[in-house]
C-alpha cells in the first residue's frame, strides 16, 4: 500500500506539473514544492489535491492544508499514506 | 480557413448582443460541430488544445465553431451578470445560427451543451469545478493570513456574489451552477483514458500534447464519417 501510494503520488505530480518521465521517481523526501516551484500556485495546488482525492480516494479537509504539508514531497507523502490507512 | 464571425447572443432582456465565434474548415460542410469550451482556467489550460483540435478536423473537411461563452474572451458583456443558464442559451443560440448539426462539450462545457448529438469530452459536475476554485481561494486567502472556508465562502457568495480565481461570480451563479451535471442524452461521453495520457487541464502551466490533439480529432472524424 505505501508502494503503491508513493508510485501514484509521483505519477500525479508528474501529471500536474507536466514533468518528464523519470523526473518524478528521482525525488526524495526532502525535494521541496510549494515554495520551490513556481508553477505551484494557488489554482494549480487546488488542482493537486482534488487529484489526489480522485485518483487516492481519500477526501482532504481544507485545514489540514498548509505550507508545511506541501513544504517537500516527503512531508506530502506521510500525510497521504496516513489518509489512506 | 480559420475566421472569427459574429452571431446574435440573447439578453437577459430579450434583446441580443453580438459575440464572436471562431469558425474553422470548409463552410459547406456537412459535419458542422459546436464547440463548447471548458470554463474558467480550465478553459485557458485547454484553449491550445480545442484549436488544435478543430485544425485537425478542419483537415478532414469537418466544420468547427467555437464561440465565446458571454463574459468570457472576447464578450464585452460583463461576468458578473452571467449564470448557467443564461449560457445554455448563448450555446443553443449560437448551434442555431451557424446551422450546428453535432456538438463537442469540454469538461464544464458539457453543463452547458444544447441537445445535439455528439460528444462530452471529460465531463465534470460544477460541484466539483466550484470546489476545486473555492479551494484555490482558501489557499490563496491563508497565504495572506486570511482563514476562510467553503461553506462560509459559499453561503456569502449566494447572497452578494463572489471572486473565485478572478472570475467575478454573481449569486444567481453560484446558487445555479453546484447543483449542475452533464446529463449525456443525446452524446456519448468520451472519458480521457481514450487520450491514453492526463487530461492537460491538470497541467499547473497551459501545455499541449499533439498526440493527444491527434487522438481526439480522429475519434470525432471517424464517428461523422460513419454517420455520413
Amino acid at each position: 500500500m505505501a508502494h503503491d501510494t508513493d508510485h501514484k503520488l509521483r505519477r500525479i505530480l508528474t501529471d500536474v506539473l507536466g514533468l518528464k518521465p523519470g523526473q518524478a521517481e528521482a525525488f526524495t523526501a526532502d525535494t521541496g514544492l510549494f515554495g520551490h516551484l513556481p508553477e505551484l500556485d494557488s489554482m494549480a495546488v487546488a488542482g493537486l489535491l482534488t487529484e489526489i482525492e480522485d485518483r487516492l480516494g481519500i477526501l482532504i479537509d481544507d485545514e489540514d492544508v498548509d505550507g508545511d504539508l506541501l513544504g517537500d514531497y516527503g512531508s506530502l507523502l506521510a500525510f497521504v499514506t496516513a489518509k489512506r490507512g | 480557413m480559420a475566421e472569427a464571425l459574429p452571431w446574435p447572443c440573447p439578453l437577459p432582456d430579450g434583446g441580443t448582443a453580438s459575440e464572436w465565434a471562431i469558425t474553422d474548415g470548409p463552410p459547406a460542410a456537412p459535419a458542422r460541430l459546436l464547440i463548447i469550451p471548458a470554463l474558467f482556467d480550465e478553459a485557458n489550460k485547454l484553449r491550445r488544445f480545442t484549436r488544435e483540435v478543430m485544425r485537425r478536423l478542419s483537415a478532414a473537411g469537418i466544420a468547427t465553431i467555437l464561440p465565446d461563452l458571454p463574459g468570457c474572451h472576447e464578450s464585452l458583456q460583463p461576468l458578473a451578470a452571467q449564470t448557467p443558464s443564461l449560457w445554455r442559451a448563448a450555446m443553443a443560440a449560437a448551434a442555431t445560427h451557424f446551422a450546428a448539426t453535432h456538438v463537442l462539450a469540454i469538461r464544464g462545457g458539457a453543463l452547458l451543451a444544447p441537445p445535439l448529438p455528439g460528444w462530452h469530452y471529460a465531463p465534470l459536475a460544477g460541484a466539483t469545478q466550484l470546489r476545486q476554485m473555492l479551494r484555490a481561494r482558501i489557499l490563496a486567502s491563508r497565504e495572506a493570513g486570511r482563514e476562510e472556508t467553503q461553506d462560509s465562502l459559499l453561503a456569502q457568495g449566494q447572497q452578494s456574489g463572489l471572486t473565485l480565481a478572478g472570475y467575478t461570480l454573481s449569486p444567481a451563479f453560484l446558487r445555479e451552477f453546484g447543483g449542475l451535471v452533464a446529463a449525456p442524452e443525446t452524446v456519448s461521453t468520451l472519458p480521457q483514458t481514450l487520450l491514453a495520457a492526463p487530461g492537460l487541464w491538470l497541467r499547473a502551466e497551459p501545455g499541449e500534447d499533439p498526440a493527444q490533439a491527434d487522438a481526439l480529432a480522429a475519434i470525432l472524424a471517424i464517428a461523422l464519417r460513419e454517420e455520413a
